[in-house]
């Protein structure tokens, strides 16, 4: 076990280094730079550089440099811990991403907790109750979730809430709370406000969960188990808990390696249409405005946290299921 | 009574005599048929591919025009008959300024009557770029007014006529993507299973990076860093390509996996033998074996194609106006104040799940039919 987290831990840093070469590729790919589209803006606003300037500029964050020689620079300073200074905000992109980052964690975090609190008793519930009321509506909310862009249904429940109760439903905070120091208030506010984006982006994953748990429970229910211990008199939820759904968990387990990094970089989409402090509304405005270094460090961030969260889910299925227990 | 069953045992062998010898394609529509909703869902999507091929006919408009003064005017619903008698009409719509905010109000009068028809002339336009036509499938009885069928935007487009055009590209570019995908998955996928050693180690380690990938950041990042002056048509491609580009692994996986299982198979040796090129045994012998769980896997592949390109297009980073899809017709509707002043405009994203949840349903039912001799 250990030997396999070792390894798995060992091709980290090589992932990474693949990632952060086509990453750097794909930010430097368009024609023009930073400066270009800084300039563009400038004489949009009515004032002008001069040529020599720019260049001045364009030296002096090394943009002029070969293309070779800007990656090597930019993964000397990653590998000191430096992500580069963001050309737009003038401060090292760092410093820009951690103050986003905690929340972004949290949310997407938060998303999966309630995913699963959601998922696997509804799941359960219609297993044990198949062709219910419950079951057949919990049927239709997956096709209609699954069909449902997350944007959309950030914006219907936007929509709602504005125009049939009056109240804005974006950001995470109220607004006494956006730029107050942590306290016990300021956690309680954030989490009277952090379920509804975190619903908006779980629910398709809800519902695909609660699908494959109804299936799986299903499958076990008719085992020749369950009916011995059925006619051994145990109390039928404690037998289900007990037994079968135990056994029907593992393969659930094995969707988070790919339902963790999807809600990383799903929450881009639903903290840009509710507004909520997250790196994903940073990087699309650092993408727009060229701002090279800072959406780099932000891609790099993704990737990183995509990897972790297989390797998190790959150990977890190891240590839940001593089957996959990799000894080869 | 005893013929009665002597007749119905004739007719159950009949009825088995018919499946023995049916082909396999005969099979798979035998038991899709049995499952409705998603015999209605196909209609469903014929009707969208309909539309697809000649947006212009089902439109009441040309989807640019613009007029200012005609902002914002809500939906003015059908109605079929008037008095008992088939003559469809909509409200006309009488617009107020109101006194504070100097906004146009808009109000439906349902007294006054607008007469539309069927299958009337309107704006000219071109079908499939080879003739000429003014044939509309709805429009006003007076040519020289314009109705909006589902609402305008901010602009006073049509947006009836701009959801019939977004329809032509959304469906495209699904269809587009995953085609690219099918062909990359079954070539690559097909190589990987079929040669084995170095070659299915290179391909599946590129499948296991391109999956560990934050698929919506890189997406978003590989579009930004398309040429802002590139026409629409080239800047639709790419997207396509860039969506195919993560959409392939899957079926890659899933084509190699039945490669090594088909690749000892008798029949695969026979070819060899037989003197086939690879390339020929791999298209001619063994696609055809399960050609139908691709067809199954790419109809449930489209719609989650439609939803990327839809949200790429809403963050304002996927098909550019003036391109039409429902991505972008989405973006109108991206701030709550204008959403409260126009509800309407959320209607593309209906439009966006019906068809998302039609191709769902269609390929639930195609791959449950894709496999005629089990169950």
């Amino acid at each position: 076990m250990t030997r396999y987290i070792t390894q798995r831990l060992l091709l980290l840093p090589f992932l990474l280094l693949i990632y952060s070469f086509v990453i750097f590729v794909v930010i430097q790919a368009p024609p023009g730079d930073f400066l270009t589209s800084y300039v563009a803006t400038l004489s949009a606003s009515g004032s002008s550089m001069s040529a020599e300037q720019i260049q001045a500029l364009r030296h002096s964050y090394g943009l002029d440099q070969p293309f070779v020689v800007q990656y090597g620079l930019w993964l000397k300073n990653l590998l000191q811990g430096d992500l580069g200074l963001s050309l737009e905000y003038q401060r090292p992109s760092a410093d820009l991403i951690s103050e986003q980052l905690g929340l972004t964690l949290a949310l997407a975090l938060f998303s999966f907790v309630l995913t699963w609190a959601i998922a696997v008793p509804a799941g359960i519930y219609s297993a044990t109750h198949p062709r219910s009321i419950i079951d057949h509506v919990l049927t239709v909310v997956n096709y209609v979730g699954v069909a449902t862009p997350n944007f959309m249904l950030a914006l219907i429940l936007m929509w709602a809430a504005f125009a049939y109760f009056d109240i804005s439903v974006t950001g995470l905070f109220s607004p006494d709370f956006v730029d107050a120091p942590w306290s016990i208030a300021r956690v309680l506010d954030l989490l009277a406000h952090i379920w509804l984006p975190a619903l908006v982006l779980g629910i398709a994953g809800t519902a695909r969960l609660s699908r494959i748990m109804r299936a799986n429970l299903l499958d076990e229910l008719n085992k020749p188990y369950v009916v011995t211990a059925r006619a051994k008199g145990m109390k039928e939820w404690r037998l289900v808990l007990r037994y079968p759904v135990r056994l029907a968990l593992n393969p659930l387990i094995s969707t988070i390696g790919w339902y963790l990094p999807a809600l990383f970089s799903g929450s881009l989409i639903v903290a840009t249409v509710m507004n909520l402090p997250n790196i994903g509304p940073l990087l699309l405005r650092a993408l727009i405005n060229r701002d090279m270094y800072l959406a780099g460090g932000i891609l790099l961030i993704y990737s990183f946290l995509t990897i972790v969260g297989t390797l998190l889910s790959d150990i977890l299925l190891a240590l839940v299921d001593p089957r996959i227990r990799v000894e080869n | 009574m005893a013929e009665g069953s002597i007749a119905g045992v004739a007719a159950g062998l009949a009825a088995e005599d018919r499946i023995a010898v049916a082909s396999n394609w005969k099979l798979v529509w035998w038991r899709f048929k049995r499952h409705h909703l998603a015999l209605f869902c196909a209609g469903l999507l014929i009707a969208l591919y309909m539309i697809v091929l000649c947006p212009d006919f089902f439109s009441t408009q040309n989807p640019e025009t613009t007029d200012a003064r005609q902002a914002f005017i809500p939906v003015q619903s059908v109605h079929l008959f008037d008095d008992g008698k088939f003559s469809p009409w909509v409200p006309a719509i009488v617009g107020k300024r109101h006194p504070v905010t100097l906004r146009m109000e808009w109000q439906a009068d349902p007294s006054r009557k607008v007469p539309v028809r069927f299958f009337t002339p309107g704006p000219v336009y071109q079908v499939f770029g080879l003739f000429e036509s003014r044939l509309h499938l709805i429009g006003p009885a007076d040519p020289t007014q314009r109705i909006f069928l589902l609402g305008s935007d901010r602009l006073g487009r049509d947006q009836w006529s701009r959801i019939m055009h977004g329809t032509q590209t959304s469906m495209t570019v699904g269809l587009v993507a995953v085609a690219l995908s099918v062909i990359l998955g079954v070539v690559l996928g097909g190589l990987s299973g079929y040669l084995g050693g170095k070659t299915d180690q290179v391909i599946q380690r590129v499948i296991e990076l391109l999956q560990s990938v934050p698929t919506i950041p890189i997406w978003l990042a590989l579009s930004a860093a398309l040429p802002r002056d590139w026409t629409p048509i080239q800047v639709f491609f790419a997207i396509t390509v860039i969506l195919s580009l993560v959409g392939w692994t899957t079926l890659g996986r899933e084509v190699r996996g039945r490669f090594l299982a088909l690749r000892e198979e008798d029949f695969v040796l026979a070819a060899r033998l037989a003197g086939c090129s690879r390339m020929r045994i791999i298209l001619r012998h063994m696609v055809p074996t399960f050609l139908s769980h691709i067809i199954a896997t790419s109809s449930l592949a489209i719609p989650v194609m439609i939803i990327n390109e839809t949200s790429l297009s809403f963050l304002g980073l996927g098909i550019r106006p003036p391109a039409i899809s429902w991505g972008v017709l989405l973006q109108e509707a991206q701030n709550i104040q204008t959403l409260a002043l126009a509800p309407w405009l959320l209607i593309p994203g209906v439009v966006v799940i019906v068809a998302v949840l039609a191709f769902n349903l269609v390929g639930d039912g195609l791959r449950d039919a894709a496999d005629p001799y089990s169950g």
